[in-house]
């Protein structure tokens, strides 16, 4: 669930346009919200290295999503930063990156997943909070479900690919306070999981609240 | 030359009937035992499906656990996209991104594995050449073919893979929700350290090809369109077969089994799996 603020908090955001909406996500929580056309969404990386993870849907039809193939295909560059389009399925642009303050994001790692858990770490992760558990509870409350899971984005999480292909996520890069600005290009449902792993160093091994705040 | 007289119905079935036994160089085989230049110690009875694509072609199939497929780069120019399900399960599918995040290395090929949303594999990579597989840029849609080609409709000139994947699933009870990001063979895609894409101009050789082994019951979707990062700009694309062929479940000691602890464990997933 989450909920719109009635009165800015003593301490609002400092945002270039009038707060619509602002939310503290809790550390390992879900979160979903239309930003409407024209509508920026910002992503605040509260503590510094905590992934979120993140995919988009048109809000009218959202059998049309993100696509991290398309996106990556549109600007010939695996990293995401200022200036990316985040492509839909269909090849139109959903969001646009208008501000970026940590440098580079990640659309190749996916999303943990209790069942990926157990490949990754062993049998004994099978029960850890994960981030799908977290889409799949937030695609639930809005008539959504395990068919509308795709490829995502992770905000703040380093997935560097080397020469050979080897990639891994390893220390991030990111700090307290930096943040990513998101344009609606089109009414968008994001949903977000403010991941909650603590087997690998996405999260710096301690998953941290995230803010969002929309302005216009 | 205008066809005869059809102006009943029993002249109209005799000039339909007339028509069989026509063959084209992208055809299936019918019966899949009368296939031609099967690999090295295939038996002709074991074989399930055999095919060949043209471009802008695509066919899907449920391959059962054990099954091996060879998909063959015919003229050294094709570009099988493919994806796959469990075919028991459709909402179980093929998960590039947890691929090749669990298996530490974004460019896959023989010894590696294909694996589901759900921590299991769905098909193993056991023998290529010059696979070439890119999981990076996915597939080809009308958008894309329409800027390059100047369309992308599936009745036109240039089909897309994107939509070709739709209608494939469509004939299973599928929809576009379904469709998972896909792979590619035969048009390999790198990364440079900047993050930058290279796509692999050199052409190919006739007969090149990959083999791939079903894990699970698996329903594979493949559509031979040309690669999105392709630079030129007529629609090209030569022929894919695949060819299929029964075969006996992977055994606990085989070699892509055990290659990693994290394969063995899938593979300890999918067995979880099979005892209920």
């Amino acid at each position: 669930m989450s909920f719109a603020i009635a009165e800015p908090p003593a301490n609002a955001p400092t945002v270039p346009g009038a707060v619509v909406y602002d939310f503290v996500i809790p550390a390992r929580a879900p979160w979903a919200h239309v930003v409407k056309q024209g509508q920026t969404l910002r992503i605040v990386d509260l503590e510094g290295n905590q992934a979120v993870d993140c995919i988009l849907y048109d809000a009218n039809d959202p059998a049309e999503r993100y696509s991290a193939a398309e996106t990556i295909v549109a600007q010939q560059n695996i990293f995401l930063t200022t200036g990316t389009r985040l492509m839909s399925t269909e090849g139109n642009v959903l969001m646009t990156i208008t501000g970026d303050t940590c440098g580079r994001h990640d659309t190749s790692g996916g999303a943990c997943s209790c069942e990926s858990n157990t490949l990754r770490y062993g049998h004994h992760t099978k029960h850890q909070h994960a981030c799908v558990e977290n889409f799949l509870d937030a695609l639930g409350r809005r008539g959504l479900g395990k068919r509308d899971m795709t490829g995502n984005i992770n905000w703040f999480m380093n997935v560097p690919i080397d020469g050979e292909g080897a990639l891994g996520i390893v220390d991030g890069i990111s700090a307290p306070g930096k943040y990513v600005d998101l344009r609606a290009e089109t009414d968008t449902l994001v949903v977000i999981s403010n991941c909650p792993q603590v087997n690998n160093p996405c999260n710096a091994f301690n998953p941290t609240p995230v803010r969002v705040t929309i302005f216009e | 030359m205008p066809p005869a007289d059809l102006s009943t119905p029993d002249k109209a079935r005799a000039h339909a009937r007339a028509q069989a036994g026509t063959n084209v160089r992208a055809m299936p085989t019918i019966p899949a035992s009368a296939a031609k230049d099967l690999p090295a110690g295939v038996a002709p009875a074991d074989v399930v499906w055999d095919e060949t694509m043209a471009a802008g072609e695509y066919g899907a199939r449920v391959l059962r656990r054990g099954t091996r497929l060879r998909i063959t780069n015919v003229a050294a120019d094709g570009c099988a996209s493919l994806i796959a399900l469990n075919a028991d399960r459709p909402i179980e599918r093929l998960n590039v991104a947890d691929t090749i995040k669990v298996q530490w290395n974004a460019y896959l090929g023989a010894g590696k594995l294909l694996l589901s949303d759900m921590g299991r594999v769905l098909l193993s990579i056991t023998a290529e050449r010059a696979g070439r597989m890119d999981s990076i840029c996915g597939a080809s849609t009308e958008a894309s073919n329409a800027r390059r080609y100047g369309s992308g409709e599936t009745h036109g000139r240039h089909p897309n893979a994107r939509d070709r994947f739709m209608i494939a699933l469509a004939k299973y009870g599928l929809g576009r929700r379904d469709i998972p990001p896909n792979v590619n063979f035969f048009k390999a895609v790198t990364v440079g350290e900047d993050g930058g894409l290279r796509f692999g101009e050199a052409p190919g050789a006739a007969g090149d090809f990959v083999e791939l082994r079903a894990e699970m019951n698996v329903l594979v979707a493949m559509a031979n369109t040309p690669h999105v990062l392709d630079p030129r700009p007529r629609y090209t694309c030569s022929d894919v077969r695949v060819t299929a062929w029964r075969g006996p479940v992977t055994p606990p000691d085989d070699p892509i089994r055990t290659a990693s602890p994290e394969s063995v464990r899938a593979f300890e997933n999918v067995e979880d799996y099979f005892l209920s």
